[in-house]
């Protein structure tokens, strides 16, 4: 009879008296606190349920409201039962009605006795705590806090900022050191009833009674008081999620319980029959004598907060719709967009796909259709090729495509010709990857077999579009990687831009480029624009070309590609 | 209120509710042959009563639920577009007997997914919405179809739809913001791909809030697409976090669809002047198939989380 279970209940009884008759059947006396605010009914029928147990006791009932002394009073009172009713015990542990024994009795038992002047409580100095919830922990001790956080929140809150606004202080008692930690603890008979019978009591309960959460501090702080023993963890696995209250247990949870080796779990949902008649029925094959190891459950949990507070880069669905730059990601992925390059080079997609092993699709904003990648009509994620469907929410339309497609490097060409309203969203991204050739356009409408008239009414509407799509890249809240050459420097030497474009795309790319995509013949460009000029237009994205002066690699259709040593 | 006139009782076993029962309400017309797989899907999921309004029906689905042991049913002869599609009915319905309960408002062919519903029952995610202090839970209609035409595949009483519809769309879903009642609109999947690429506009909304720890004062506003007060339509998180939700697997595009789309058009009931179902009507008559070759098959929940469609949220 070397440890005592001090069980506090307020709900699920039948599951906390299954727990109960466990523990006492297997030599472990019980002291049940029961909430003052529960029916005497309950409470009789769950004191004839364990009446033919021997080693249970009810202790005197205090109401337990979360975060007030009430639970501090029950464990106290429960606890001075268990030390004058049962002078055998050694360690008292406190548990709580749904808490869930996870490895044998036994074993509990011999881990104690191997430690029989241990105690076992999570007691940390209020600087290092990091998981408070409401940013409160010294003021914990140093203000006061009438109003009921549960059902006044605002007062509650209110009558804080008044305090700190006054600059109040409550004095903490001379050579306490306020700690804070897990209430689930399991001492020793010594440090507990120095706690319990110290001279000081009446004066620490004085001040801890108006103290916020004294459960997670009393016993935490007193304790550096009395013990020179004091190994700060709980035995207890009981995680937390953002919100402060305790992650609950299933049925699905039961392997990971079995691999956690922790002793006790908590909390267990009532209805989780698989979990209480695993645990509770004797395992023949005890396993060996292991530390309690909670790392793959600490995990789990901890990437249930992170989904909660984070969520998934670039995700937008029906229960995560983040105002802008919350976003945590505006999209799920880099991506590329080439601006003028499919219309400067002859193969672009092509080369494009084979030199950076990347998925690249066409004009995705064409004003008649979507064009993806190979002509598909419909992609990933059963996205159709409708324009309309694609203009009716075009931020839709691409946060989409980059979440169908993760894990695979999505290119698209992009122009003023497609539909603009996309832009703004580019520019914002850090993910887009933005090269824009500027005026290059005007290469499809130089070699098109059209009337000059229309052709120059087209350059001029072109170019406005792209000048405005130009200060929105050159804006300043563009996050996007933005590049922009005119096509006049970018002729001059494309081998240089182009491969710190593929370089930064990936490592999958090669180091040095060998093979330059094929560049559209521009003899005569520099008089198309000239003829332009003539008409009255003014091209200016181009950048120089002199009519007559035909640019350099004009003749690279002919000869072998541009070719870089 | 005025609307309630219009219902009368045909069945009540109202008196075995308890006071944490689970409670289902759901309006129909002519669902027999759906009928005994729905019960059973949602008696397994651990709906203790089930509060049904029949509209109308002779197809023998009114005397089927009556026999039901765990069924209340109304029925009413009144025009179900008068009555805001059945809204104004099952609020009052609501009013009546949801008060203090967590009740599920779903239709015959909507069947409700949340996060580990393979393993944890249907009280296990209400206790826990209970603890988060949660009101509403949020569950998108995820559209179902088969392979091949819509018809191709009779659907058999009894048999799990989705034997037949396994198919559904995984990532062509838009969404916009309601400003005025601060839900979320969604729209998307097959029917916008199919029969609303040229007036996406007009197609059909897809986010529900069919889950809810009812207050007499709560309202439905338009199906349960949006709720009164505002606050039980902030389903979803804006600070880029998720927030716990589900789907409503929806059993529509079976060998009944047709059917169902010309008995709608006659009776001329539903929303915008029917277009929904005029839209149906003419690509119906070219025997359609949903089916593209992205179309991903359904699995279970789990996929659906990994897809995005839905989120544990910090529930694990």
């Amino acid at each position: 009879m070397s440890v005592g279970f001090v069980m506090l209940c307020h709900t699920a009884f039948d599951r906390a008296a299954q727990v109960a008759r466990h523990w006492a059947g297997h030599g472990c006396p019980v002291v049940i606190h029961v909430d003052k605010r529960v029916k005497g009914k309950t409470v009789r029928k769950l004191m004839r349920d364990l009446a033919d147990v021997p080693d249970v006791r009810f202790s005197s009932r205090h109401a337990c409201e979360w975060g007030t002394w009430g639970l501090v009073a029950a464990t106290q009172a429960a606890a001075g039962l268990m030390l004058r009713e049962f002078p055998g015990v050694r360690h008292v542990y406190l548990a709580s009605g749904s808490c869930l024994p996870l490895r044998p009795v036994s074993e509990l038992v011999a881990y104690l006795d191997e430690r029989p002047k241990t105690d076992f409580i999570e007691s940390v100095t209020t600087e290092d705590v990091g998981w408070t919830v409401g940013g409160l922990n010294i003021e914990r001790f140093t203000l006061r806090f009438p109003f009921s956080w549960r059902k006044n929140r605002r007062l509650f809150d209110g009558y804080v900022r008044l305090q700190r606004r006054l600059g109040f202080k409550r004095r903490i008692p001379p050579g306490l050191v306020p700690h804070l930690g897990s209430q689930w603890w399991c001492l020793t008979r010594q440090t507990l009833s120095a706690i319990l019978e110290d001279p000081e009591r009446e004066s620490y309960e004085r001040y801890f009674q108006r103290v916020w959460i004294p459960d997670e501090s009393y016993f935490q702080t007193l304790v550096r008081q009395v013990s020179g023993n004091v190994e700060s963890r709980s035995l207890t696995l009981s995680k937390f999620d953002f919100q402060g209250k305790p992650h609950i247990f299933y049925d699905d949870h039961l392997q990971l319980l079995r691999k956690s080796d922790c002793f006790v779990a908590r909390k267990i949902w009532p209805q989780a029959d698989k979990l209480y008649r695993a645990f509770l029925t004797e395992d023949p094959g005890a396993q060996a004598v292991a530390e309690p190891n909670p790392g793959k459950i600490d995990r789990l949990f901890a990437k249930a907060v992170e989904r909660r507070t984070k969520g998934r880069a670039g995700l937008y669905m029906q229960s995560r719709f983040p105002n802008q730059d919350w976003e945590n990601g505006m999209t799920a992925a880099p991506y590329s967009v080439f601006e003028g390059f499919a219309e400067l080079f002859e193969n672009f997609e092509t080369w494009l796909g084979k030199v950076a092993g990347v998925r690249v699709h066409g004009h995705l904003f064409a004003p008649d259709r979507v064009r993806f990648s190979g002509g598909e009509t419909v992609y990933n994620g059963s996205m159709g090729d409708s324009a309309m469907l694609r203009d009716y929410n075009p931020r839709s339309f691409l946060v989409n495509l980059i979440w169908n497609t993760r894990g695979e490097r999505q290119c698209f060409q992009f122009g003023p010709a497609d539909e603009q309203k996309i832009s703004e969203f580019l520019s914002r991204d850090p993910h887009a990857q933005i090269s824009v050739i500027s005026g290059a356009w005007a290469v499809p409408l130089f070699h098109s077999n059209r009337n000059f008239s229309d052709i120059r009414r087209e350059a001029a509407l072109l170019q406005k579009i792209e000048s405005q799509h130009l200060a929105v890249l050159r804006g300043l809240h563009v996050k996007a990687r933005v590049r922009i050459w005119t096509l006049a420097d970018f002729v001059e030497n494309p081998m240089e831009p182009l491969q710190s474009i593929i370089d930064e795309i990936g490592p999958r790319a090669p180091r040095r480029l060998t093979e330059a995509p094929r560049m559209a013949d521009l003899t005569g460009f520099g008089q198309f624009l000239q003829n332009l000029r003539n008409q009255g237009m003014q091209p200016v994205l181009m950048g120089d070309f002199p009519a007559g002066d035909d640019p350099r690699p004009g003749n690279t259709r002919r000869g072998r590609p541009y070719l870089v040593k | 209120m005025r609307k309630r006139r219009e219902l009368r009782p045909v069945v009540s076993r109202v008196a075995a509710i308890r006071p944490d029962s689970l409670l289902l309400f759901s309006t129909l017309r002519n669902e027999l042959v759906r009928l005994p797989y729905f019960l059973r899907y949602y008696r397994e999921l651990g709906i203790n009563h089930f509060l049904i309004v029949d509209n109308g029906s002779d197809d023998g689905s009114r005397e089927y639920l009556a026999e039901q042991p765990d069924v209340s049913l109304w029925t009413t002869d009144h025009s179900y577009k008068r009555s805001r599609f059945g809204v104004d009915w099952l609020n009052w319905l609501q009013m009546r007997y949801g008060h203090g309960h967590w009740t599920l408002v779903v239709d015959p062919d909507e069947f409700f997914i949340y996060p580990f519903c393979d393993t944890r029952p249907l009280r296990a995610l209400t206790d826990w919405l209970d603890a988060s202090s949660i009101k509403s839970f949020s569950a998108m209609i995820l559209d179902m179809y088969p392979k091949g035409p819509i018809g191709a595949q009779p659907y058999r009483t009894g048999q799990d739809p989705f034997e037949i519809a396994k198919w559904f769309d995984s990532g062509n879903y838009v969404i916009s913001k309601n400003r005025a009642y601060g839900n979320l609109w969604i729209q998307g999947g097959p029917r916008a791909r199919t029969f609303f690429a040229d007036a996406p506009e007009r197609a059909p909304a897809l986010n529900k809030i069919p889950l809810v720890k009812w207050h007499r004062d709560y309202a439905y506003v338009s199906s349960t697409h949006m709720l009164l007060p505002r606050g039980l339509n902030l389903v979803y998180d804006e600070w880029g976090g998720e927030k716990a939700s589900g789907c409503l697997l929806h059993a529509k595009f079976l060998d009944t669809f047709a059917v169902k789309a010309d008995e709608e058009m006659a009776r001329q009931q539903h929303y915008a002047n029917s277009h929904e179902y005029r839209a149906y009507k003419a690509a119906m008559d070219d025997s359609p198939d949903l089916w593209c070759k992205w179309s991903e098959k359904y699995i279970n929940w789990r996929q659906l989380e990994i897809l995005g469609l839905m989120s544990k949220g910090n529930w694990a």
